[in-house]
């Protein structure tokens, strides 16, 4: 299974393994990971799973969909690296993703 | 004061359905919604989009659930009180007393919760001291929009809100939009306006801009912004306005002496109550072993939760099952008239 790096805003980092088809947002949740809250449950309507990704990575992950565009500009700080944790899904090319989460969701 | 059987926190599709089941058995409710308008995550967060998984209904939308969901409760003429949250609620000789924060005071030996994953607030500016000028120079929303005429004012948003505030005000005021990208995910045609207005120099679009800071003493005199690259740009204002949608929060419920769970609230799935008698919690915000987040799963909590309010509020009568179908009693509060 792909191991994802999930790195808290205090700088706590936790790698876990996460299953294909899953996102990056459920691979967090599944494991009680803190720091993304996914109030919406995964339906691009919320921006509460808002995370950095590794500056190695962005170029890597799917494209970003309009609908992430505009969610994310209700996120708090995005950034050019910022993408919506339930908008990723894990393949086994992201073997090795990290992501970083903000200070706060919201 | 208003007396009531049932109070109902939250008007999203699972606080409307169960003025039904309540009004049924005969139990009046009042319902209280903090956000303008009825209908929950349906009609704020996806009113356009469809729905396949109600049961007897292939496809709807947000929207037009609500307005089904509203036609269904129509007999039994129930107020909703909008624009107000709940606030305190504490137990004076065995009832419940709830008040909000429009200072509205309901009296009844039943709360039930309905309240999603909590209620709709503005997403606010996230630097600091922004608390402080809050209402005094930064605000969320418009009251009245002759308070900021002739007045320098910057607004922060890429939605509809942002964008047709910024050409409304501009008629009036020195508008300055800012927003965090380049695109304005807004109507387009509004986008086109606004750019047309910055054409004629009636308004200034600054992006892709953030805020990083405010400034002044007793009043707000100007902000700083910042630009992808790392940029700060000042700019002298008397007020700022944020656009930034809305988020969920909990609020006020957690302090009620509840048992939480993570956001939600632990409930015995005989009657869905909560840790108190006569709380009740249903829809998104209650959890069991099992629970699914659906709209039908809370349709059928607030059928269960409705008979046992029925006990708490008529404790001298006998609740009966009966069917919508070959009831008189149901059919009469329904207000169906049949000339067999
Ligand atoms: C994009 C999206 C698509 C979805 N698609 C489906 C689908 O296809 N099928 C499905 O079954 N479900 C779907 N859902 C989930 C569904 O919308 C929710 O399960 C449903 O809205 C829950 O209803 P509810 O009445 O429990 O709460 P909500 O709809 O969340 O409503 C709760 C209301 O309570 C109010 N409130 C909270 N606290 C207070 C307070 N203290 N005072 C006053 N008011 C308060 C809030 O302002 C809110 O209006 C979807 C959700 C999203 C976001
Ligand atoms: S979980 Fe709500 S947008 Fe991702």
């Amino acid at each position: 299974m792909p191991k994802i790096t999930y790195i808290e805003h205090t700088g706590k980092s936790h790698i876990v393994e996460v299953a294909t088809e899953l996102t990056v947002m459920e691979g967090a949740v599944q494991n009680n990971i803190p720091g993304i809250d996914a109030d919406c449950g995964g339906a691009c309507a919320c921006a509460t799973c808002h995370v950095y990704v590794g500056p190695e990575w962005i170029n890597k992950l799917p494209k970003i969909e309009s609908a992430e565009e505009d969610m994310l500009d209700v996120a708090f700080e995005p950034n050019k690296f910022s993408r919506l944790g339930c908008q990723i899904t894990i393949t086994d090319d992201l073997d090795g993703l990290v992501v970083k989460m903000p200070s706060k969701q919201a | 004061m208003i007396k009531t059987d049932v109070l109902v926190i939250g008007a999203g599709p699972v606080g409307i359905f169960v003025v039904q089941q309540l009004g049924l058995i005969g139990l009046k409710a009042e319902v209280v919604d903090n956000l303008d308008k009825i209908g929950g995550q349906c009609i704020e967060l996806y009113p356009d989009k469809p729905i396949y998984d109600i049961p007897a209904l292939p496809e709807c939308t947000g929207e037009s659930l609500t307005d089904s969901l509203l036609e269904q409760i129509k007999p039994f003429k129930t107020n909703f009180h909008l624009n107000e949250r709940v606030q305190e609620i504490s137990k004076e000789n065995n009832t419940w007393k709830i008040q909000t924060s429009g200072k509205k005071t309901f009296i009844a030996p039943n709360i039930i919760i309905a309240a999603g994953v909590g209620s709709f607030e503005p997403r606010k500016f996230q630097i600091k001291d922004v608390e402080k000028f809050e209402s005094k120079g930064i605000f969320y929303s418009i009251k009245d929009k002759n308070f900021f005429k002739n007045k320098k004012v910057c607004i922060f948003g890429g939605g509809d809100s942002a964008l047709d505030w910024a050409i409304e005000l501009s008629k009036f005021a020195d508008i300055t939009l800012i927003h965090r990208r380049n695109e304005f995910r807004g109507a387009e045609h509004s986008a086109t306006i606004a750019r047309q207005l910055e054409k004629e120099g009636k308004l200034k679009i600054k992006t892709p801009f953030q805020i990083s800071s405010i400034e002044g003493d007793t009043k707000v005199t100007g902000i700083t912004i910042k630009k992808d690259d790392g940029k700060l740009e000042k700019i002298a204002t008397d007020c700022v306005l944020g656009f930034f949608g809305l988020i969920m929060k909990l609020g006020p419920i957690a302090e009620w002496g509840l048992n939480l769970d993570n956001k939600t609230i632990p409930v015995n799935t005989e009657n869905f109550q909560t840790n108190k008698e006569g709380i009740f919690a249903i829809g998104d915000i209650c959890t069991y072993p099992g629970k699914l987040k659906l709209i039908l799963s809370g349709f059928h909590e607030g059928a269960l939760a409705a008979r046992a309010c029925f006990k708490l509020a008529r404790p001298n009568e006998k609740y009966r099952f009966e069917f919508t179908t070959t009831s008189k009693t149901l059919q009469g509060r329904l207000g169906i008239k049949k000339s067999d």
